[in-house]
């Protein structure tokens, strides 16, 4: 269970690292929902791995799984959602207003109109 | 409980939809409306610090609920200066959009300003660390908006990349809020100082990595090198009035820095002293490199974002010695800094709208219209910004290299923050001369209006005189700094007395928790 999901977390990670590093756009936003799916799965776990058990508000219950980090994890997929919605919007339209799809700054932004 | 502590945010969280949903096709009812809101913050800030300086944490339970379980927000003197500051630049600077014209190059100008102030005022107030992402995710989404304000090719490219730079950023502030929940079990950050304090040995290297991974977050939002490449290409290609809001955006992450290395993580000696060993480092490079941009930026608007990297350095420097003295300096120092680089934005902006087909390229170009009152401007915010007496700025730096002297890095720290000055005053003069004197060696006449400035509307607007007022308010802003530096130093001093004493907090947080549920 712990490796699963830890290999779970750490191959998300890397591969979007990896996506995340690429010059076009539409890798980096791919590479940016699996972060955002990494960083999920570990914070759901912050609050432990347990199997089969209740959420801690009951009475005479010993034993619970941590009910806070799930209500972060839902926090944070709302945001993230949100955040992917807009990063595409812009990167559509910075492809429509550009003509390409290319992360990087072009040369004029640096040395100006003429160069 | 005092309820006027969630006027700040929730006041600018109704005025927003309010103005979007309401006023959408009437911009002078959106000007007015948002313009007052902006002014009831400022005064309500003001309130609050006045409120503040008797030197008591005021709480508000939110709900009602008790302290661990319930989120707070606190208010002390640290917020209510920063509350005061946004508020501020806030109302000044949606003046000068208003003056010259930027609020009408596209849409919902005035419904986002009133998003990102409703994110900065609760990133201030707030005692939760979970809720300080997200107010932080507010003000960014709110920052998005208004960076990609009137569109472009250019502005939509740099916003692609402050968008993914600054996403990268929230995953890594999740996965740091993970783990140093993991460590505590608590998220507010009163409570999670009493957990750490207390942390078995073992556990500590897992609350470090935690702390870490919070710092590199908000060296991040500040822009410390090597963090800041997002940064030029984000504030030069902003619209001139969103790139001077943005100035208070990086002293976010400053705030952040100083809130949870001074109330969450004292007590853990080793962390602190690494922290500092990180910390200053890199704010001496990042001060380097921001007054090298300044000499060798050739676009005024990368010259002013390098300008802001270098204020972030000197600020860090000061607050990297997580001493009294050192806290008084560096905010002492954001203040004017903030203040300075908003002015300068704002004072290049001015040209920018004036040069033909606002360029802000460091090139012989005709002169300008209004060239006199526009350079006195521009001259006035190069010196804040150097730090150049008669302005705050001189004895902000002044008070820095106080505070450094006696560690063992005194003439390090001394030889840079004096040398890059220089840096720093070469590169404003040179840009200074290019635009309003080498302007005259073409023997070309000013264009009466720029091509691409918006024509004044029904209503009057845009306005020069509104403008120019708005861009001698922060002028006069710092001047007063200046006029009152004696009271002003007192109060820094106070606010890291305060700062240094985070049991207080602890206290005011979690205990005196009658009535609540």
């Amino acid at each position: 269970m712990e490796f699963l999901i830890a290999s779970a977390i750490g191959s998300l990670t890397a591969a979007g690292v990896y996506l995340a590093l690429r010059k076009r756009s539409f890798a980096v936003v791919l590479g940016m929902t699996l972060l955002t799916y990494a960083t999920n799965l570990f914070l759901f776990t912050t609050g432990r791995l347990v199997i089969d058990q209740p959420p801690v508000l009951r009475d005479g219950v010993t034993a619970y799984t941590d009910p806070l980090p799930q209500a972060l994890v839902l926090t944070a997929i709302v945001i993230s959602f949100g955040m992917t919605a807009v990063v595409v919007v812009m990167a559509l339209g910075s492809f429509i207003e550009g003509g390409d799809d290319h992360i990087d700054l072009p040369r004029r932004d640096r040395e100006g109109p003429g160069a | 409980m005092n309820h006027w502590l969630v006027v700040p945010v929730v006041l600018p969280a109704f005025a927003g939809p309010l103005i979007v949903l309401a006023m959408r096709h009437d911009l002078v009812l959106q000007r007015v409306f948002s313009t007052a809101a902006t002014a009831a913050q400022l005064l309500l800030a003001l309130w609050l610090l006045l409120q503040s300086m008797g030197g008591e944490i005021q709480v508000y339970r939110l709900g009602n609920w008790a302290a661990p379980f319930g989120i707070v927000l606190m208010l002390d003197r640290l917020a209510a200066l920063m509350l005061v500051l946004a508020g501020l630049l806030g109302l000044v600077i949606q003046l000068y959009a208003i003056g010259s014209g930027w609020d009408r190059r596209g849409r919902h100008f005035h419904s986002l300003w009133q998003f990102q102030l409703m994110g900065i005022n609760g990133a201030f107030l707030t005692g939760d660390a979970f809720n300080l992402f997200v107010l932080f995710e507010i003000l960014l989404i709110a920052s998005y908006g208004l960076m990609i304000h009137a569109g472009g090719e250019l502005r939509l490219r740099a916003g692609v990349q402050y968008v993914v730079y600054n996403l990268l950023g929230s995953s890594l502030f999740l996965a740091a809020l993970g783990t140093l929940y993991a460590v505590t079990g608590t998220l507010n950050m009163a409570d999670m100082a009493a957990k750490v304090a207390m942390l078995p040995a073992q556990d500590t290297a897992l609350l470090r990595v935690g702390a870490v991974l919070l710092m590199l977050v908000f060296a991040v939002k500040a822009a410390l090198v090597p963090l800041h490449f997002w940064l030029p290409a984000t504030y030069a290609r902003a619209p001139g009035p969103v790139a001077a809001l943005f100035a208070i955006m990086t002293k976010v992450g400053i705030y952040g820095i100083i809130r949870f290395f001074t109330l969450v993580f004292p007590s853990d000696d080793a962390l602190m002293r690494f922290a500092a060993d990180i910390l200053l480092p890199a704010a001496l490079v990042t001060l380097i490199v921001g007054q090298l941009g300044v000499l060798g930026a050739r676009h005024m608007g990368r010259m002013t974002a390098f300008a802001a990297v270098g204020s972030v350095g000197t600020v860090m420097i000061a607050v990297a010695q997580f001493q009294p003295a050192g806290l008084a300096a560096g905010i002492w120092y954001l203040v004017h800094s903030t203040l300075a680089t908003a002015a300068l934005f704002l004072a290049v902006d001015l040209i920018g709208t004036r040069r033909q087909g606002g360029s802000l390229w460091l090139r012989p170009a005709p002169p300008i219209v209004q060239a006199g009152i526009v350079a006195a401007i521009y001259f006035a915010a190069a010196i804040a910004m150097a730090g150049l007496p008669p302005l705050s700025g001189f004895l902000g730096k002044l008070a820095v290299l106080q505070s450094v002297r006696g560690t063992d890095m005194t003439a390090l720290i001394w030889a840079v923050i004096l040398i890059t000055s220089i840096f720093g005053i070469v590169g404003l003069t040179r840009a200074g001369s290019m635009v309003f004197w080498r302007a005259h060696e073409s023997g070309a006449t000013p264009a009466p209006h720029a091509p691409d400035e918006p024509q004044p509307d029904e209503a009057g607007f845009p306005s020069a005189a509104l403008a120019l007022t708005s861009v001698g308010a922060l002028i006069a802003a710092m001047a007063v700094l200046t006029v009152l530096a004696g009271p002003m130093m007192r109060f820094a001093q106070d606010t890291a007395a305060q700062l240094s004493d985070p049991q207080r907090y602890i206290e005011a947080v979690l205990e005196r928790q009658e009535g609540v549920k």
